[in-house]
């Protein structure tokens, strides 16, 4: 399938592999469905001037991890507030197009029903928590569903546990370090036990050593227990190892959508303004002097690793 | 000229924040501190605008104490950009925002008109003039209150987490603009965690952690310094990570910059196939 991209003024048609609406990552089971399908999306907020959405076309697999990125008012964070219901239901206007989630149409479920299937966890985590302890401010979401005590009692223990933080739970959330609360809004959300976790950003706040930590536990979160996970990022240096399928959006439209690889190796990437990892510029640039390595490399890892076997050539 | 003179601070909690530091900023300078979360590197540079007062030592901003100036006062030389930026924004329109300082300095409506055009220009908000800060999003709400600051031109600009939801182009301009205004004579401090970042603009870096001051010196020297970068809990630039596994290879790795990177790699390859 080829990708036509559009960029400003320009056309740009690159050859680029779609993932299929309908298949899983390796092989193609036609068996199972996208956990998000996405159909010539359009939204505009109310009261906006242009509309923030554009013919969005999307399909998610179930178990996949995703980065959603692109520049800076594309549109990304707009398209996760569709994905639990936020849109249209509580922001208003008309979302028009199609779209499912985990089975349910989102224009025909109300906020608490997507609730329970989709966890969405913001860049600030201050304005997340709000309880006067962490194991409150995780039980809260299933108090309000009105579980039985010694199911939430079980199930924000787990939660807690998975996110590393059973050690402070009597602590409140306020006194905690940046990276120790972003643990307890991911808690928070985990504890509902959704089958898709949307991060917007949620390390813009850390230091590097903090996010590193909180990238491997939503690593954990996808690969120990099959989480699909949507993470919106611009600093791919840090997060591209995880993924399996890069969405990059730009002025309300899907503008690349596919294997990581392929999306950083193309110039369309860079011109589009994405920030590739640096190890992918640097494959780029030993590229242009002849210099080839085994692969594209997207972390620094592998780019030591390919490196090593040209050096010692 | 900005003098820190052995500073201690503790906050009302307890805490700790700096424990002795010492550091001369002068001016036309380009400084990035840099640490993990915690580290003090916020609360110092709310000394050099006077919004923290030395609980011990003494700060001194151009020759005077910031004990003996009001921070409004200091605030027409220090401009200080927050982290948050809803913790500076208030006014109705983007447009309203920026002449805020500016009215309140005593520039006239016309020089302010004409600044906050300026502003707006220069950080690429032009087509939001007329909005509500509270509608943008959380990378153009930064944009505005730098704008907010730049607009009566300090002479220094204290800049924390300037990176902060910005996407990579956005960040790029930055750099651009931080270069830009520090080739003006302006001295510009970043407080920073973002690593590729300073690395990118290799500033003079000061690294802290636990509220003193561990390493200062050039980016290429300090990033790369991993018994150094560990004490301070910060990650090295990617290209950095990479020529760390290559050390035996006899490859140098105080590499930050990816153009480097490929010169060094290129010269090793062609003196290999040559010898």
């Amino acid at each position: 399938m080829t990708a036509k991209v559009i960029l400003g003024n320009h056309f740009w048609v690159a050859t680029l592999k779609l993932l299929p609406a309908c298949c899983c990552k390796q092989g193609g089971d036609p068996q199972q469905l996208a956990i998000i399908e996405a159909k010539a999306l359009a939204y505009m907020y109310p009261g906006g001037t242009k509309p923030s959405l554009t013919d969005v076309s999307i399909s998610i697999e179930e178990g996949q991890f995703v980065i959603l990125t692109g520049p800076s008012g594309c549109g990304k964070t707009t398209l996760c507030r569709c994905f639990n219901g936020l849109i249209p239901h509580f922001y208003g206007g008309e979302l028009k197009g199609e779209l499912t989630v985990a089975g349910l149409k989102v224009t025909k479920h109300q906020i608490f029903e997507m609730a329970q299937k989709v966890g969405l966890v913001f860049q600030n985590p201050e304005n997340q928590l709000f309880a006067l302890s962490v194991e409150k401010d995780v039980a809260f979401g299933l108090e309000n569903l009105g579980m039985a005590r010694d199911d939430i009692r079980k199930r924000v223990d787990w939660a807690l546990q998975i996110t590393g933080i059973a050690d402070i739970c009597e602590r409140a959330p306020h006194e905690l370090s940046g990276g120790q609360q972003q643990r307890v809004a991911i808690a928070s959300v985990l504890a509902m036990q959704p089958q898709i976790m949307v991060f917007d950003e949620p390390t813009s706040f850390l230091d590097p050593l903090g996010a590193q930590k909180i990238f491997e536990v939503i690593n954990d979160l996808n690969k120990k227990l099959g989480i699909t996970v949507i993470l919106v990022e611009h600093r791919l240096d840090l997060a591209s190892r995880y993924a399996d399928h890069v969405i990059i959006m730009d002025n309300g439209k899907i503008a690349l959508d596919g294997e990581p690889r392929e999306i950083f190796n193309l110039e369309t990437t860079r011109l589009l303004g994405v920030g590739v990892p640096k190890a992918v510029r640097l494959w780029h640039l030993l590229q242009q002097s002849d210099i080839k390595l085994e692969g594209v490399p997207i972390s620094s890892e592998e780019a030591t690793r390919y490196l090593r076997e040209v050096l010692k050539r | 000229m900005i003098e820190v003179k052995d500073v201690y601070f503790t906050y009302p909690t307890g805490v700790e924040a700096l424990k002795g530091v010492s550091l001369t900023i002068s001016d036309g300078e380009f400084v990035a501190i840099m640490g993990q979360n915690g580290a003090g590197k916020t609360t110092l540079v709310k000394h050099f605008n006077g919004l923290l007062k030395p609980a011990r030592g003494g700060v001194l901003v151009d020759g005077v104490s910031t004990k003996d100036v009001s921070v409004a006062k200091l605030a027409r030389t220090v401009g200080f950009v927050f982290q948050n930026p809803d913790h500076q924004l208030f006014s109705e329109t983007v447009q309203e925002e920026i002449a805020f300082g500016l009215r309140n300095f005593g520039f006239d409506e016309a020089t302010s008109e004409k600044r906050v055009t300026w502003a707006l220009n220069l950080l690429d908000l032009t087509e939001y003039r007329k909005t509500s800060p509270f509608m943008l999003s959380g990378g153009e709400r930064k944009r505005v209150a730098l704008a907010s600051v730049l607009a009566w031109d300090p002479k220094i600009v204290i800049l924390d987490e300037p990176t902060i939801g910005q996407d990579h182009r956005q960040k790029e301009n930055l750099r651009q603009f931080i270069v830009h205004l520090n080739s003006q004579g302006k001295t510009v401090v970043v407080v920073t965690h973002d690593v590729e970042f300073v690395a990118e603009c290799g500033p003079r870096v000061v690294l802290m952690t636990g509220g003193a001051i561990v390493a200062d010196g050039e980016a290429k020297r300090i990033l790369t310094d991993a018994a150094v970068t560990l004490t301070a809990s910060i990650v090295p630039p990617q290209i950095t990570q990479i020529f760390l596994g290559l050390k035996d290879f006899g490859l140098p790795v105080d590499v930050i910059d990816v153009s480097e990177a490929k010169r060094v790699l290129l010269e090793y390859l062609k003196g290999g196939s040559g010898a």
